[in-house]
């Protein structure tokens, strides 16, 4: 069910807020609604809508959700209100700002529902558009940097998915996402080819490594996050990388099982590729993220780490390594949301992001350090908090495919640990910097925004499957290796 | 017949204009686009479902004639809108404007509707001698009468080429007209240097006017030197004659003639391929708007040869992927020059780095220009992807895939440019300078730059709203954007009708 938010035009400021917090409360409730609804031992799609849009290519609008989208759906769903909030503060052109937001919510939520080739691209790309502006206008000192790295980057990437995706309409004579997932199992069938598939593969992976960000894609994300306003960092982190993983399991995972299985089945000089990949991102962005004293390039590169844990999890490619890779997909939306908000508290306050800059705040701002520790510690993957279930589910799983790779993964959550109890202990312990003496405590709008997101986190670190409960039935139907 | 009454109109603006003062020429404006939506209803009353030929073959009047007919009216209208206040402003003898164009489109016209190789060349150089005269409109500036200089002597030494080649393929099969070249190429007998040297010279010629890769050079400075009304007028109207001229061309004349064709499409891809990307690696260094809107012309001419490439008698697909390109980047086009002529109306500025802080001046022409951009860059649900999209699949279909390839990229090449422009307006802070024409907030201080280190505490001049006809054009013209990004299956059912005409199997 694709939720179409159109900007609305608005008069005053005040009320420009409030409408669009309402607004975005709309996909929310609709969001409950799916979940409730949604019935979990079906595979198959629900909730689907197809009608013929460009007759010419036998292009339709065909969406609806599965497993595997429901859950982004819902999350979101849940980001876009929390997004609002943390925006309240902004001053220029808040009228635009929220018009470009709400067209970035259509564009995430209709790339989840998408079940057309041609949709799902242009939903892709559709998300870069308000991004671009909302960095590029409301960023920090080196916004137009950042924020045309990020576009161009982004655009490239897609830019040969569109090559990859137009390859195989040729091939299979159709963009309707399920039909091409099932000619491409036919055996006989030029889209089953493998030749075809591993070239293909690659063009969507380029397109859709760009955004995860895997190694050696990934330059553009520190300086988007650094740059760009808290609430859009949110957005960015929660759901945009989120949209690159999502399209590896949906497009290069489900469509193209014989390329994922060159780059992943362990065999050959290139059977180790993707987890790899995944190991360097869980290593190398743990190691640079141990290095930063600016508050949000740490968080970026842990989520850098954290985005490793999903790839290896999904080159593990059975049971349990995909269950992790989609959990940790949301969970790692709901936990980095949290940290980049909190990021956004202090900035608020101290007008600087130097880790090394702030001191003893524990004691002017406990319920503020209170809630920076549990997020802390469910990133750093705490037994107990939701990311440990993530993690620890695809490192399980990679662990019967790539037992070398995994051991040495596992030593991204030691620096994971480290480099969080260590902030912890600059920012917050110790003695408290004359400097901040004055400082306020974290206020009502900001402690709703976090509230949510760290029930959820203490939720499903206790009970996933709430959650799993969603998408097992759609993993199942992937093409699984044991 | 529409063409008659067309030239009737332009003989009756040119004689009013003798007697009209200077300070009512503009009622002659408003008597052209009367007279051209006039000359549009006859077509459109006279002609649907009719495909005869006239004048023994020379002319065709058909679908595909008719739907350029009135694509060029529409063009004609757009352009006036443009240059209403324009021309009041700068420009001298502005009635004989009006007339100029109004032949113009009559060559265009008449282009699009020419059967015969010498009646396309005539037509051809109806045209071209009204854009001659009009590129050097601006009679004080000396950097429109050095454009109009140079458009001439590349104009004329173009023809002359296409005129010798055009002469060689006479002598090589012995008819001008299309489909009996179609016949005659088709028989293996004609195998000739002098039909090889023909066609070489006719694409050459063709080449020129469409400002391909190597024969662009007099495009950036031809587009910088002349009038922005009449800049916008070569982007979109000349390129979309020359294309008129180039499918029916290819698409009677030679494609039917198999595997001679197969040959020469690898000549007109790597022809494209090349255009596209000079056009669009060059573009990035360039810091005049109109310059850069030249360049950036020559990529979509780069693209829309692609599509020309893979036409074929069994492959309708391409001819009307070409048209919808034509249409969207003529909309596309109009927009934003319709946004730089309004910002030049005030102010009086073509380059990129004038545009600072656009968005905060005047925030309807920079969104204007800013979905214009976008959709020339391809981005979705703007029309421009839909067109690039559609094309670049036609020409993956059609074979080339590697050439679909380059293409993409230098889309995504042109994204750039285009970004560098949309950065001015939106993220760059205006510059707080003294007045600009017509500016009602004088600066204060005596225009000079302030000392002070806080820009913001500056009033950021802000620009009159763009006059009601501009208003208007690029209301319409973004609106059929983002309608024809999501929904163009209204105007591909009538490209459908207007292809089938010269390609049989729609």
């Amino acid at each position: 069910m694709l939720l179409v938010l159109f900007a609305i035009r608005r008069e005053q400021e005040e009320l420009a807020k409030r409408v669009t917090f309402i607004v975005t409360l709309i996909p929310l409730l609709i969001a409950v609604f799916l979940f409730i609804n949604y019935d979990r031992s079906d595979s198959g799609h629900q909730f689907e809508e197809n009608m013929m849009w460009i007759k010419a290519f036998n292009i339709h609008y065909h969406v609806g959700i599965d497993g595997l989208s429901v859950t982004l759906v819902l999350l979101t769903a849940l980001l876009g209100p929390i997004c609002v909030l943390a925006s309240w503060k902004i001053e220029k052109g808040i009228k635009a700002y929220l018009a470009l937001f709400l067209l970035l919510e259509t564009g995430m939520i209709g790339f989840f529902c998408a079940l057309d080739m041609f949709l799902f691209y242009v939903f892709f790309e559709l998300t870069l558009l308000p991004m671009y502006f909302l960095i590029g206008v409301w960023g920090g000192p080196r916004r137009e940097y950042a924020a045309i790295k990020f576009f161009l980057y982004t655009l490239f990437g897609s830019v040969l998915m569109l090559i990859a995706m137009i390859a195989v309409y040729l091939k299979g004579d159709t963009f309707d996402i399920p039909t091409l997932i099932e000619l491409a199992k036919t055996p006989g069938h030029a889209l089953a080819e493998r030749t075809f598939q591993i070239w293909a593969f690659l063009g969507f992976f380029i397109g859709f490594a760009v955004k995860v960000p895997i190694f050696p894609f990934h330059t553009w994300l520190p300086d988007a996050h650094v740059e760009a306003p808290t609430a859009i960092s949110v957005i960015l982190a929660g759901i945009l990388l989120k949209m690159g993983t999502y399209g590896l399991v949906r497009v290069n995972f489900a469509m193209l099982p014989e390329g994922m299985d060159f780059f992943c089945n362990g065999e050959g000089r290139w059977g180790n590729s993707l987890a790899i990949l995944g190991f360097i991102n869980i290593v190398y962005g743990s190691l640079c993220a141990l290095a930063q004293t600016d508050f949000k390039k740490l968080v970026a590169y842990s989520s850098i780490g954290h985005m490793g844990f999903v790839l290896i999890g999904l080159a593990a490619r059975n049971e349990s390594g995909l269950t992790g890779a989609i959990l940790q997909m949301f969970n790692h939306g709901v936990i980095s949301a949290m940290l980049f908000l909190l990021v956004g508290v202090v900035y608020d306050r101290a007008h600087h992001r130097e880790i090394n800059g702030f001191g003893g705040l524990g004691s002017k701002m406990p319920i503020y350090t209170g809630i920076t520790t549990l997020a802390f510690m469910a990133s750093l993957g705490l037994p107990g908090l939701s990311g440990f279930v993530g993690e620890a589910l695809s490192l399980l799983g990679a662990y019967s495919k790539f037992k070398v790779l995994t051991i040495l993964s596992t030593a991204g959550i030691v620096i994971g640990a480290a480099y969080f109890l260590w902030t912890l202990q600059r920012v917050f312990l110790g003695e408290l910097n004359p400097k901040y003496e004055a400082i306020t405590e974290i206020n009502g709008r900001e402690i709703a925004t976090l509230v949510p997101l760290g029930i959820l986190t203490i939720v499903l670190g206790i009970w996933p499957s709430i959650a799993i409960d969603m998408f097992r039935e759609a993993v199942s139907i992937l093409p699984l290796v044991q | 017949m529409p063409e008659f009454a067309l030239t009737g109109l332009a003989f009756l603006v040119f004689t009013l204009d003798l007697f009209l003062p200077e300070r009512s020429k503009e009622w002659l404006a408003g008597l052209s686009v009367l007279g051209l939506i006039g000359v549009g209803a006859i077509a459109l009353l006279m002609l649907p479902g009719r495909n005869v030929e006239l004048y023994g073959g020379l002319l065709a009047v058909d679908g595909f004639g008719l739907f350029f007919k009135v694509f060029f009216l529409a063009i004609g209208i757009g352009i006036i809108a443009i240059a209403l206040e324009y021309g009041k402003a700068r420009l001298q003898h502005r009635g004989e404007f009006y007339g100029l164009l109004l032949f113009s489109i009559l060559g265009m016209n008449l282009m699009a509707m020419s059967r015969e190789l010498l009646t396309a060349y005539i037509a051809l150089e109806l045209l071209s001698f009204s854009l001659y005269v009009l590129v050097a409109y601006g009679l004080r500036e000396a950097r429109s009468n050095e454009a109009g200089i140079k458009y001439i002597i590349i104009g004329a030494l173009s023809s002359a080429v296409m005129l010798y080649g055009l002469s060689n393929i006479y002598a090589a099969l012995g008819t001008t007209y299309f489909s009996g070249i179609a016949a005659a190429l088709s028989s293996p007998a004609t195998d000739n240097p002098v039909l090889w040297v023909g066609l070489a010279l006719l694409i050459v010629g063709l080449g020129f006017k469409l400002s391909a890769v190597p024969f662009h050079m007099w495009a950036p400075d031809a587009y910088e030197g002349a009038p922005l009304p009449v800049t916008a007028y070569l982007a979109i109207g000349s390129k979309a004659a020359a294309f008129a001229l180039t499918l029916r061309l290819l698409a009677e004349a030679v494609a039917p003639a198999g595997d001679r064709w197969a040959d020469w499409q690898l000549v007109i891809a790597v022809l494209s391929a090349v255009t596209m990307l000079v056009g669009n690696l060059v573009a990035l260094a360039q810091s005049n708007l109109k310059r850069l809107m030249a360049y950036s012309s020559i990529g979509h001419v780069g693209y829309t040869l692609a599509g020309i490439a893979v036409l074929g008698d069994d492959f309708a697909l391409a001819a009307k992927a070409v048209i919808f390109y034509l249409v969207v980047y003529a909309i596309t086009n109009l927009i934003v020059f319709a946004g730089l002529a309004s910002y030049y109306n005030s102010t009086g500025k073509d380059n990129i780095a004038d545009l600072a802080g656009l968005a905060d001046r005047q925030p309807f022409t920079a969104a204007v220009l800013a979905i214009g951009l976008f959709s020339l860059a391809g981005l979705p649900i703007f029309a421009g992807f839909t067109a690039k999209f559609y094309l670049f699949a036609a020409v993956a279909d059609g074979g080339f895939l590697w050439l679909a390839g380059v293409a993409i990229f230098s889309s995504l090449v042109s994204l750039y440019y285009y970004l560098q422009v949309l950065r001015q307006i939106y993220i760059e802070p205006a510059a707080p300078e003294s007045g600009t024409e017509g500016d009602a907030a004088a600066e204060h201080g005596g225009g000079h730059h302030d000392a002070e280190p806080e820009q913001d505490s500056l009033p950021v001049p802000m620009l009159p709203r763009p006059s009601i006809t501009l208003s208007a054009t690029m209301g319409v013209g973004v609106l059929a954007v983002i309608w024809l990004g999501i929904y163009p299956a209204p105007l591909l059912a009538v490209i459908e009708f207007a292809s089938s005409a010269i390609l049989p199997m729609g």
